[in-house]
């Protein structure tokens, strides 16, 4: 029995047993991840999982019952399965479910791969990792530590609408960490982590070896330098930072099943109200993010969301305007769009929901060099250390690793523990210069739904700057 | 003989015979989870699955390495078995493998309860319904969620054990233009888990929290209620009791020393009357209550075997799947309750009944209900930034005299709780669920003497 017909059996079941819409994807996925620590290996693990899972919408109720067989039996009974968990959700039911129209597609993807992650032989990236570390210990580390992960996945994906779509979707990517110890904290210096949707040739231009010693220099250095000041101030944030402030404020806050409350008792809502798309300003006239999951090699890009869904490119903040969504079929319904597109699921035996492919900013017109030149007092901060945002997605704070106060149009001391701190809108207003080189950072462990999901996105990202910031909060 | 230790023999044996002189350990897991999710007060997400995962770990010639599969079939275990091996003699060297947990019995059979480990989706379905009901109109969203694991292990040093548990946990907020309120409760009996009680409370909370005002960020004196001293918890279980941050000096842990208050006992417990948890970890090392904190002293840290190598001490039984990376860590805390104060206190529409003696004596304070979104700045100090969520109140006069909007906080959870700081403790500590079915947090209501308040809704 192929992987379509076990997909096809289920849904068929699902049918048999009363669902109006079925889908089902059979995924077989391997995985692979080595760590190091202080020039040793500590740990080398591979993994395989392999099943199916089954989504049936009964009248206006979902219902969705994974397997990790793939016969033809287990795969009716699934589709049974779930069809009969629908019913019962249909005790508390809601208004009617749609799904907006969609061709049904039949095709097949594969993500770009020069090398074979997981054909590269563990002494090779063992190595590598043991050389990394080895040099941060060297040049002042106290716990040096290095990582790299390997994803290989296949699916196969049926709908009773006709789709018919199989992906081989190869994943990696590595990092690096230092950490320096001083009396009463600790300081934290990274390079990467760096991840995408490509071989492992993304692993070798990362080139971890050669920023080893700067990144625990800089660790060691930290200890000794003067906290970020608290106060209002510029802001200039690095690209990689740039990211992960994407990801938090506008990432999320663009989910449109957090937007209709389909959250709200778990990762929360949205302050975005579906009535303000097109006219609300979300940001500065600089500000232009898209949602495109067709970027070759960024971690959040496939051929096929997880309802067949072929992958398109839209806008999502066009010169400040806040003007498209990351949707699913059901949840476009709801909002009265005519798109989807951002469903996915984090294996065969998770629900796929609403999730970020590559959220990121355009271009803008400045180098990270102009902006600390037009700048007469101000702090630069790069790399993410720790994030915090509230349950709308308004108020937030990041820390980073490493600052440098800016002075006069130079850069100046080293500081530590900087910390900023905003509301979204407002800060995303206040970008009054981007950078014109973008870099898509993956970020693959972004947590959401119960059970829980680690989805793999990308975040294309260049430096900015932002006027009138709080920066130095601390306990 | 369980299914899953049936199988872990045999993959004992498998690996045994194709990598001679290996040391072998094989950890076999059943997991059945269901979880029925509602919002906009109707049940719009309801899933399940079950699956079997076998994780075997071989150590051969100084080198180590890990496999996984969820193909339990005879080929799928012969390809993991082929994976490791070579993965085995392809590895970098292991020089601080620890070795293999050595044959030792369980001090009990885990927490199991049939009705729960065969609930439907129906059953949850009905709680669901109680919850919205209860909350009258009110919008609603959460969970409620069945879970079974029956677990076992086999080494080729002689250790073969097996068990099983359950847990039934509901999670959920009714919600008024403006505020949220929260109520939920974890156990290993879904009989525990009364939808229309939780639904009711919730709501009052709710209600409650209309028309907050903004207060200005500054240091207040606290009472937090039981899932906002979950969060400190599951903090301090993190970066704090944790082996491996502990043998590299990232945690602020000193054993022996007073780094509590005296009202602070903290106990990590799995298998303790009641408690959801199975009675050895993934090593293989049999699991007992471990006291970590006695009267405000720290006494013990976590380890898995690696990380009790490194410190020269035992392993108390916390290896995770990873915590090779990420550390050994208490998963099942419990903060020991403080005496009741023989006084009859009424629960307020936003206080819950644990937390309402607690009141009382407070001058000018908040009540918190909950913590979102806690990260931590540096794990040596462990201050946290986050916000309140579900429900704050100002408390004046030992009375809550209104509902405050969510303030984001940067504060040290150590210094939090530091000798003079807890100001009382509460007498009940409900089980807290955790995202992860196989943790939870018992966490009775703290009045605590200054929590940093850094920022409010304005910025």
């Amino acid at each position: 029995m192929s992987h379509f017909d076990a997909a096809t059996t289920a849904v068929q079941a699902a049918l048999d047993a009363g669902a109006r819409y079925a889908d089902a994807r059979v995924m077989h996925r391997r995985h692979e991840s080595m760590a190091a620590h202080d020039g040793d290996i500590e740990d080398v693990t591979q993994g395989e999982d392999a099943g199916l899972g089954v989504r049936a919408l009964v009248g206006g109720s979902w219902g969705f019952y994974a397997v990790p067989d793939v016969g033809d039996a287990e795969a009716r009974a699934a589709g049974t399965r779930a069809a009969q968990i629908a019913v019962a959700s249909g005790r508390v039911p809601g208004p009617a479910a749609a799904l907006v129209p969609a061709l049904p597609a039949v095709g097949s993807w594969s993500s770009p791969c020069a090398v074979d992650p997981l054909g590269v032989p563990l002494s090779v990236k063992g190595d590598m990792l043991v050389a990394a570390t080895a040099t941060m210990r060297a040049h002042g580390a106290d716990v040096a530590e290095g990582h790299y992960a390997v994803w290989d996945t296949a699916k196969w994906f049926v709908s009773s609408e006709g789709h018919r779509v199989d992906q081989r979707i190869r994943e990696c990517g590595a990092g690096i960490a230092a950490t320096a110890v001083g009396d009463g904290e600790t300081q934290h210096r990274s390079s990467g982590p760096q991840y995408g949707t490509r071989g492992w040739e993304l692993v070798t231009e990362l080139d971890l070896t050669a920023h080893a010693a700067r990144v625990a220099e800089e660790a060691r250095a930290l200890l000794a330098a003067p906290e970020c000041p608290a106060g209002e101030t510029t802001l200039i944030l690095g690209s990689d930072q740039m990211a992960l402030q994407i990801h938090e404020s506008v990432g999320h806050a663009i989910e449109l099943d957090r937007i209709l409350g389909w959250e709200a008792g778990f990762a929360g809502t949205s302050w975005l109200d579906i009535d303000q798309l097109g006219p609300l300003r979300y940001g500065s006239e600089l500000m232009n993010i898209t949602i495109d999951p067709t970027i070759p090699g960024a971690l959040g890009s496939f051929g096929f969301d997880d309802e067949g869904t072929p992958a398109a490119r839209r806008d999502a903040v066009r010169n400040g305007r806040w003007v498209g969504v990351l949707a699913g079929r059901d949840s476009a319904a709801v909002a009265g769009l005519d798109y989807a597109g951002s469903v996915r699921a984090d294996g065969w035996a998770r629900l796929p929901m609403v999730r970020m492919t590559n959220v990121g900013l355009e271009p803008g017109p400045h180098t990270l060099a102009e902006m600390i030149e037009a700048t007469t007092d101000g702090i630069y901060m790069e790399t993410n250390r720790s994030w915090s945002i509230d349950d709308r997605r308004l108020n937030f704070q990041f820390g980073c690793e490493l600052a440098y106060e800016i002075k006069n149009g130079r850069r100046g001391r080293l500081l530590r523990n900087p910390t900023y701190t905003g509301i979204g809108p407002l800060f995303w207003r206040s970008m009054d210069m981007l950078a014109d080189d973008v870099t898509a950072w993956g970020i693959p462990n972004c947590g959401k739904g119960q059970p829980g999901q680690t989805g793999h996105t990308a975040h294309p990202a260049a430096a900015a700057r932002f006027t009138g910031v709080r920066v130095g909060v601390r306990g | 003989m369980t299914a899953e230790l049936d199988l872990a023999a045999r993959v004992v044996e498998l690996a045994a015979t194709a990598a001679a002189g290996a040391e072998v350990e094989v950890h076999v897991g059943h997991t059945a989870q269901a979880l029925t999710r509602f919002a906009n007060s109707y049940i719009h997400q309801n899933v399940a699955d079950a699956a079997t995962t076998v994780r075997l770990r071989l150590h051969l010639a100084g080198r180590t390495a890990t496999g996984a599969t969820t193909v339990c079939a005879a080929h799928g275990l012969r390809a993991l078995v082929e994976r490791t091996v070579a993965a085995t003699r392809l590895a970098p060297r292991d020089p601080l493998w620890p070795g293999l947990s050595p044959p030792a019995l369980l001090g009990g059979p885990g927490t199991w309860d049939e009705t729960t480990a065969a609930a439907g989706p129906a059953d949850r379905a009905d709680r669901v319904h109680a919850f919205v009901t209860a909350a009258r109109g009110r919008e609603t969203a959460g969970y409620c969620r069945t879970t079974y694991r029956a677990a076992a292990f086999a080494n080729s040093a002689g250790q073969a054990v097996a068990a099983r548990t359950s847990e039934a946990s509901m999670d959920g907020v009714a919600r008024v233009p403006g505020a949220d309120g929260v109520a939920r409760l974890a156990s290993y009996r879904l009989a525990d888990i009364d939808g229309a009680v939780l639904g009711e409370r919730a709501a009052a909370k709710a209600l409650a929290g209309a028309d907050p005002i903004d207060l200005p960020p500054g240091r207040y004196e606290v009472v937090l209620e039981p899932p906002a001293v979950a969060d400190i918890l599951q903090n301090l279980a993190m970066f704090g009791f944790n082996g491996k941050a502990y043998a590299e000096r990232r945690s602020f842990a000193e054993l022996g020393a007073d780094q509590f208050d005296p009202a602070v006992t903290l106990t990590d417990d799995p298998v303790g009357a009641g408690a959801t948890g199975l009675p050895f970890d993934v090593e293989g090392t049999p699991r007992h209550t471990l006291t970590l904190v006695a009267a405000g002293q720290t006494r013990a840290v976590p380890h898995d075997r690696r990380s009790a190598a490194l410190v020269g001490s035992t392993p108390t039984g916390h290896a995770l799947e990873g915590s090779t990376v990420w550390g050994a860590q208490p998963t099942n805390l419990r903060l020991e309750p403080g005496p009741p104060d023989g006084q009859a206190h009424a629960a307020g529409p936003a206080v819950d009944p644990g937390a309402a003696p607690l009141v009382p004596a407070v001058r000018r304070g908040l009540l918190i209900t909950d913590f979102w979104y806690t990260r931590v700045l540096d794990p040596k100090t462990l201050v946290v930034t986050g916000l309140t969520r579900n429900g704050a109140w100002l408390i004046e006069g030992g009375e809550v005299v209104g509902a405050v909007r969510n303030l984001r906080f940067t504060q040290s959870y150590p210094q939090a709780l530091a000798p003079g700081a807890v100001l009382a403790v509460g007498a009940t500590a409900p089980v807290m669920p955790d995202s992860w079915a196989a943790a939870w947090w018992a966490a009775p209501a703290l009045r605590l003497a200054s929590w940093h308040m850094t920022g409010n809704s304005t910025g």
